[in-house]
């Protein structure tokens, strides 16, 4: 059946049909939708959201050890997080085909950094797949579970966002049942890597990639597409879209197999061609291999490194005469007021930083929703860098500057932020007798990627009910003594907490709690109104930077559709001008 | 047909854009063509600009629609049509909703919402098509439908029938809103 579905779905899909039997990961923009699509197979794959992506790793291997088909997915940045128990695996290799997906996000969409991750595949000395559309993203799930298991070797898929995101035609398929043995069949030499053991094994897998080159150069995955041979490209991934487009008349050596590179099919390729490119978005991952062959290319001296390439960029960079024409729409476009991303109305995260703004103190962030607390008028983070960071990065602060940083220094999290990587941090401070207040912003799920479950909120992803894990028990079992609940829609309260824990000297945790307002539990009340005789445009509300309060003609206007009724805007407002709407929601 | 057709939506997060683009590209695959569309996701959707790119033809490699490409803007708001009117090609045309929707910076005082928008699209020189899809929305039922509208707008301008358009809309949105929807998409397909 022909099916219109995004890479993230073909390859869930490609799980199901080639006979996954356990899949894992962390939730992470663009890679979610991949075990969001998963469960649909709950009968057939074991599935779950781990805390992080290193225990999703680490429960993949198990069950790759124990001889089940694998998969784990994740962004790339999750595969930093995941990268001790990955960098092993190459070691040991597997029973049951093991699947990484690395969802990268060239140009940044929704993450912190860039980073290429094609340079794990030769960092751990694993073979790499990247599909160019959804199909081959579903094949390739088949195809990357078979060199597994034939090279006893766990294999990376790669995708970047417009693959994992680009919905195109997938012809779908039956699931092929996979055999598990009934017991662990123990194989300590394999398997257990202490010294004596780790060194038997590292010969074992450099002989792995001199046969996975052999196998590079006649695999069906890497093919040549011969044309006019003025000019040959040299792709893989996405690029290869651009290339087909901007050259139809040019010979492509698309390589589905991105590492361990064919080096005699590109020798080869590269002696027929006139002029070759390469043609690859961000770091010269392909280039710099296929130079070291002695093989002179056009590349990165003249296409971008940064940000992800379309059609244009390739244009713009490697066709000279078709430089881009002076477009006469350049000067209406200049100027726009921008229309960047903002923490939603009624969103809980928000009076938490109108608060923390208000008390002028120094906020580390971390990775969500909330990471949005930066944009003005809230302006009340003062750092991001990777999940978990918050808490160490304010024990940081408050180390560099001593006396002067007491009592000014808050870390902030999110709930499933916390769960993932924030315990350890906090377990530093107390251990290390640090004195920053943390404030966990528990929005009762994970709410940036979009609504995945955590060990906070009762429910697995297959949908069962689990025991909820409790943030202020667990805070206090770290070793806080001063942990405090409040409310965030109540904002003389939480100003009160959180100034009350930043005058103790000792570490302290607030759990700012309310659900996020998205979720379809939440109640949406009536919505608030603007009494034009009261108000006197003095702009507080404005400062919570709600989407719903706008500047209107000489006093501030509240957009019935998009006010939830949170009720923080009419307790900034220093005359009560803001009342209930006797209108209700559609 | 040979030629692939571009469409880029373009709108605030909220508006539907995702689930409309959605809506073309299905009716595009049943209408035997083939099919591409990207979009992102994630902090990108947070009431930020929102953009997705359908491409359908006989065979689509790019999922991406490059500056000075479209055949179709279709945007669901006003600003965010002048915004992205570089992607369309020459000839291209746009298919606005009239709707104001300020972004947070022209919310705050901070910056004002540019005067004339319409006036300085119609100096572009494109075919303007503008729908006040708020009205029509609301007039069907729900705000939330304005997609549905500027769907019944669009069609008039592709080879795909409304009839295929109609049937993929009844699939992809909740049951008890196909009446407002089917509505909301009539009212579209007619206000051209």
């Amino acid at each position: 059946m022909k099916e219109l579905l995004s890479g993230n779905e073909a390859i869930a899909r490609g799980a199901y049909e080639y006979g996954v039997k356990v899949a894992t990961a962390y939730p992470g923009t663009p890679s979610t939708e991949i075990l969001e699509n998963v469960v649909n197979y709950k009968e057939d794959i074991y599935c779950e959201w781990s805390p992080n992506e290193k225990v999703s790793m680490e429960v993949a291997i198990g069950s790759a050890f124990a001889g089940a088909r694998s998969l784990v997915a994740m962004k790339h940045v999750g595969l930093n997080v995941a990268a001790d128990p990955f960098m092993t695996l190459s070691y040991t290799g597997i029973k049951g085909g093991l699947v990484i997906v690395s969802a990268d996000d060239p140009s940044m969409h929704s993450s912190q950094n860039e980073q290429d991750n094609r340079h794990y595949a030769r960092f751990a000395k694993v073979p790499m797949l990247e599909p160019s559309n959804s199909q081959e993203a579903k094949d390739m799930v088949g195809e990357a579970l078979e060199i597994s298991e034939e090279f006893d070797t766990p294999i990376i898929l790669r995708t970047t966002t417009r693959i994992s995101h680009a919905k195109t035609v997938v012809e779908t398929g039956e699931r092929e049942e996979s055999e598990v043995p009934d017991e662990f069949e123990k194989d300590p030499d394999k398997f257990v890597m202490v010294p004596a053991n780790a060194k038997k094994r590292h010969p074992v897998i450099e002989e792995r990639m001199n046969k996975l080159e052999e196998f590079a150069e006649k695999t069906s995955l890497n093919n040549i597409e011969w044309n006019e041979k003025e000019i040959g490209i040299i792709t893989g991934g996405v690029a290869y879209n651009y290339a087909k487009e901007v050259f139809p008349e040019a010979s492509v050596l698309k390589l589905g197999l991105t590492y361990p590179l064919p080096e005699k099919m590109i020798k080869d390729f590269a002696q027929e061609v006139e002029k070759l490119y390469v043609i690859e978005e961000l770091d010269p991952f392909l280039e710099d291999q296929i130079k070291a062959m002695g093989i002179e290319v056009i590349g990165k001296d003249k296409l971008p490194v940064t940000f992800e390439y379309n059609t244009k960029v390739l244009r713009d960079n490697l066709i000279k005469e078709e430089e881009t024409k002076n477009n006469n729409n350049e000067k209406v476009t200049e100027d726009l007021p921008k229309r960047p991303p903002a923490l939603c109305s009624g969103c809980p995260h928000r009076s938490v930083f109108y608060t923390l703004n208000k008390l002028g103190v120094t906020v580390t962030g971390d990775i969500g929703c909330y990471a949005l607390g930066v944009v003005p008028p809230l302006s009340a983070m003062d750092s991001v860098v990777c999940m978990g960071a918050s808490i160490g990065n304010a024990h940081g602060v408050e180390l560099a500057l001593g006396e002067s940083a007491k009592g000014k220094v808050v870390g902030v999290i999110g709930d499933s932020t916390f769960m993932h990587s924030g315990i350890t941090g906090l377990l530093d401070i107390v251990y290390n007798k640090g004195a920053s207040t943390i404030i966990i912003l528990d929005n009762r799920i994970t709410a940036m990627t979009g609504h995945q479950e955590n060990p906070t909120t009762g429910k697995t992803l297959m949908g069962e009910d689990t025991p909820k894990i409790d943030l202020a028990e667990l805070s206090g079992a770290l070793g806080v003594n001063s942990v405090q609940v409040v409310d965030p829609y109540k904002l003389e309260e939480t100003e009160k907490t959180i100034q009350e824990e930043l005058d103790k000297d000792e570490i302290s945790v607030v759990i700012a709690r309310r659900a996020c307002a998205l979720l379809k539990s939440v109640e949406i009340k009536k919505p608030f109104k603007v009494d034009p005789e009261k108000c006197i445009n003095c702009g507080q509300c404005l400062e919570l930077g709600c989407p719903a309060i706008s500047q209107g003609d000489g006093q501030a206007v509240i957009d019935d559709y998009l006010c939830t009724g949170c009720e923080v805007c009419v307790q900034v407002c220093p005359v009560d001008a803001i009342i209930k709407d006797g209108d209700s929601h559609e | 047909m040979n030629k692939t057709v571009n469409i880029m939506l373009a709108g605030v997060g909220g508006q539907g854009v995702l689930l409309a683009s959605e809506v073309i590209s299905e009716s595009a695959l049943k209408e035997g063509y083939d099919v591409k569309k990207s979009e992102v996701h994630g902090m990108a959707q947070r009431g930020g600009s929102v953009v997705s790119n359908v491409r359908f033809g006989e065979k689509v490699y790019s999922p991406l629609i490059a500056e000075g490409e479209a055949d179709i803007l279709l945007a669901f708001e006003r600003l965010e049509a002048l915004r992205w009117i570089n992607y369309l090609k020459e000839d291209g045309i746009i298919i606005t909703n009239t709707q104001r929707i300020d972004p947070l910076p022209v919310a705050n005082g901070k910056v004002d919402y540019p005067e004339n928008v319409m006036e300085k699209l119609e100096k572009t020189g494109h075919k303007i098509v503008s729908v006040d899809a708020l009205t029509a929305a609301r007039e069907a039922g729900t705000q939330k439908a304005i997609n549905t509208v500027l769907l019944g707008a669009l069609v008039n301008y592709t080879d795909i029938s409304s009839e295929i358009f109609e049937e993929v809309i009844k699939d992809n949105v909740p049951e008890k809103t196909i009446d407002i929807n089917t509505t909301a998409f009539k009212s579209g397909l007619n206000s051209v």
